[in-house]
């Protein structure tokens, strides 16, 4: 009831005077506006920043085999493996944390076309996945491979510009055929440029094509380590978890020819890929993402309490610190610029509230003599700068709102309706409110009323 | 006898002496004031300009302290009362009439009037304040013209607008500070009318404070003050106080009555 009527009171006494009481609420107006307008472009900004490492792979983790080791002699990350297809499938279903995966082998040998040959840095056998997992999903030219291809190990393949640049000078490449060891690939497309990644490699010197298509067709090998560094290790003395697997295909059917077995590529139950990889739903997932993925795999690998994985993790720390730190960088940023605009804002409001409370003397006085008490008056002032102060963070929000509108539509820059920043305006204009009206209001409170009543 | 005193007096200040302060120097305005006023009494405070009679009506009206003395309000003694409880007093028992009306500019006749109301202790709701601010404006008669703004309004108008915001907190005691000093003779006469009539038919004590002799004639007891002592009219005339109050006021005053006054 109180609280009513002394809204109502501040209400009543604001609209006395309209036109002063919009022009104190400007301040206000501009600085809520421009806050919401700079945390809408900004959060937008950092949402399309983010976006954008994120192409660089920050979401991704790469899952590696483990190690093997013979009497105390490591042979390092991938000397056994241990991964397989259906690891990547059981993941993608049972880890909430993980948007795709895709698994991967690996090639490294020579690309001919016509008279020109080429060793691209990166072949990779794969599935369509591990295009949306780098994020890497538009092409430059012609469209990807498909799940089907991976199944049938068509020889179909996607190249990187720079591969494009060394085989094909100018001509497009699109349906033409490309030697890889031997076996002839159709080009499907060309991956959009990426550049250099942050170590400096060339990202666009790749081919991809279908994983089965790279394991079967172009290592040539069935059942066989696939892992070119560990090959050696194959049938020699070196015991490792492939003797489970019988590392020779059994001799039970007769041995088909080389370019029968080119030609046919077995498919067999138990395959092993060269590593995993997988993309978080964003970085602030990928902690969730390492540990469901470690127990799905520990479980799948049958791996007890106690014993060490037989595979690796590895997340792009480096880069989901960047992120982070630039996320944090443009926030901070954006906050300084917003409490300038405010303390200013608010400065404005005292500035005023001073004058009304000169200007108002009399009625102050006239207040006191019929009975007004110190802390009515106190608060009668506050509520007027805290009324104002809202009033004018509401015509702010909309007019911060409509302004990120409009940038969008205008300049087409991202923007993102922030909720807490709306929330925080509100919080901040009322706290602007009772902080700058408190001085005047403590000192409209404090006047004697005899001399208000006297004050000409 | 002396219990009836009592329970008829209203206002009893003793020796009240008032000092300000002026850097160094020690103005006493007030210098052992008493005097005594009934229930129901009209009185006019005359004296000239800096004579303390401003000063006497701050100490009556609560919104200054003596320096020294005693003002028994209602049998109580409210000469070392803090702020916060002379404001609820000035709230409760009186209502002011100001010399340049001080309504609230751009605020309703109706506003103006139940502004008081939103300072009491909060027994009323909104809409019951707006009734006995209409009320009070319709028994001065201007029912029509609640919504006006002051701007809108004549002095006399505006001054029973005023006149209606002492009133509306239904107070024993009225303060009118020189109250026709802003108006022509013809509304003054109306407004000092006015003041006999609530004096009479209310019983609502009236003090008009006033250098104006004619204003003065209005009352029915003039107290007198001069250099900071009352000079004449300190206690109650026991004719003051009965049934004839109602009486139209006297003839005006000779010449050499009004240098009797001064």
């Amino acid at each position: 009831m109180k609280a009513y009527r002394t809204a109502r009171t501040a209400m009543r006494a604001l609209g006395r005077n309209p036109m002063r009481a919009l022009l104190t609420t400007l301040g206000i107006v501009i600085g809520v506006g421009a806050v919401i307008a700079m945390m809408e472009i900004g959060t937008g900004s950092s949402a399309a920043i983010q976006k954008t490492i994120a192409t660089m792979g920050a979401n991704v983790l790469l899952v590696l085999p483990g190690t093997a080791a013979s009497g105390g002699v490591s042979f390092g990350a991938g000397s056994v493996t241990t991964l397989t297809p259906q690891d990547g499938d059981a993941i993608l279903r049972d880890s909430p944390a993980v948007r795709n995966v895709a698994p991967i082998v690996r090639a490294r040998t020579q690309v001919v076309y016509g008279n020109r040959n080429w060793v691209p840095q990166q072949m990779i056998g794969t599935t369509p996945a591990f295009l949306d997992v780098r994020d890497w999903t538009d092409m430059a030219e012609g469209e990807s491979f498909t799940e089907r291809d991976v199944l049938n190990a068509n020889k179909v393949c996607l190249i990187g510009r720079t591969l494009v640049r060394e085989l094909f000078q100018g001509e497009s490449p699109i349906g033409r055929e490309i030697r890889v060891k031997n076996v002839s690939f159709r080009v499907a497309g060309v991956l959009s440029p990426k550049g250099a990644n942050m170590m400096g490699s060339d990202q666009d010197d790749i081919l991809l094509a279908p994983w089965t298509t790279i394991k079967y067709r172009v290592t040539g090998s069935t059942l066989s380590n696939p892992n070119q560094s560990a090959a050696g290790g194959t049938g020699s003395t070196v015991n490792t978890l492939n003797k489970i697997y019988p590392s020779e295909a059994p001799e039970i059917y007769p041995k088909p020819s080389e370019a029968q077995a080119a030609n046919t590529p077995l498919t067999v139950r138990f395959t092993n890929i060269d590593q995993l990889l997988a993309a978080a739903n964003g970085p602030e997932e990928i902690p969730a993402a390492i540990q469901q993925m470690t127990e799905i795999l520990r479980e799948r690998h049958r791996i007890r309490d106690g014993q060490p994985d037989d595979f690796t993790i590895r997340d792009m720390t480096e880069m989901t610190n960047t992120l982070t730190s630039t996320t944090r960088l443009m926030t901070n940023l954006l906050l300084c610029v917003a409490m300038i605009s405010l303390v200013v804002g608010g400065v404005g409001i005292m500035n005023i509230m001073l004058v009304s409370v000169t200007e108002r003397t009399r009625e102050i006085g006239l207040r006191m003599a019929v009975g007004a008490r110190a802390r009515d008056i106190l608060r009668q002032f506050l509520v007027e700068a805290v009324v104002l102060c809202l009033v004018g963070g509401a015509a702010g929000i909309l007019l911060g709102h409509g302004g990120s509108r409009l940038v969008e539509l205008l300049l087409r820059w991202p923007v993102a309706t922030s909720l807490p920043a709306i929330a925080a305006a509100v919080l901040v204009s009322a706290g602007v409110g009772i902080v700058f009206g408190f001085y005047p209001a403590w000192k409209a409170s404090r006047l004697d009323p005899i001399d208000a009543l006297r004050y000409e | 006898m002396d219990s009836w005193k009592r329970f008829m007096e209203l206002i009893e200040l003793k020796d009240i002496c008032k000092t300000y302060r002026l850097g160094d120097i020690d103005v006493p305005v007030l210098k052992g004031v008493s005097l005594q006023i009934a229930r129901g009494e009209m009185i006019a405070l005359m004296g000239a300009s800096g004579s303390g009679k401003s000063t006497l009506m701050n100490i009556l009206g609560c919104l200054d302290r003596p320096t020294s003395g005693e003002y028994w309000l209602d049998g109580c003694d409210v000469s070392a009362l803090p702020a916060d409880e002379r404001a609820q007093l000035r709230n409760q028992k009186f209502g002011f009439v100001f010399q340049n009306f001080n309504l609230l500019p751009r605020t309703s006749a109706m506003d103006n009037v139940a502004m008081p109301l939103s300072y009491t202790a909060g027994h009323l709701s909104e809409r019951q304040a707006r009734r006995q601010a209409r009320e009070v404006l319709e028994r001065l008669g201007l029912g029509d013209r609640l919504h006006h703004h002051p701007s809108q309004l004549s002095g006399g108008q505006q001054q029973r607008v005023a006149i209606a915001r002492a009133l509306v907190n239904h107070p024993p005691l009225i303060f009118a500070d020189e109250p026709t000093g802003n108006l022509d003779s013809r509304t003054s006469t109306e407004v000092l009318r006015l003041f006999q009539q609530l004096n009479a038919q209310g019983g609502i004590t009236i003090i008009i404070i006033t250098h104006d002799a004619t204003v003065a004639r209005s009352a029915r007891r003039t107290i007198c003050i001069h250099d900071g002592l009352i000079e004449d009219g300190a206690a109650c005339a026991p004719s003051d106080t009965g049934p004839e109050a109602a009486t139209p006021p006297a003839a005006p005053p000779s010449p050499a009555e009004l240098r009797g006054i001064r």
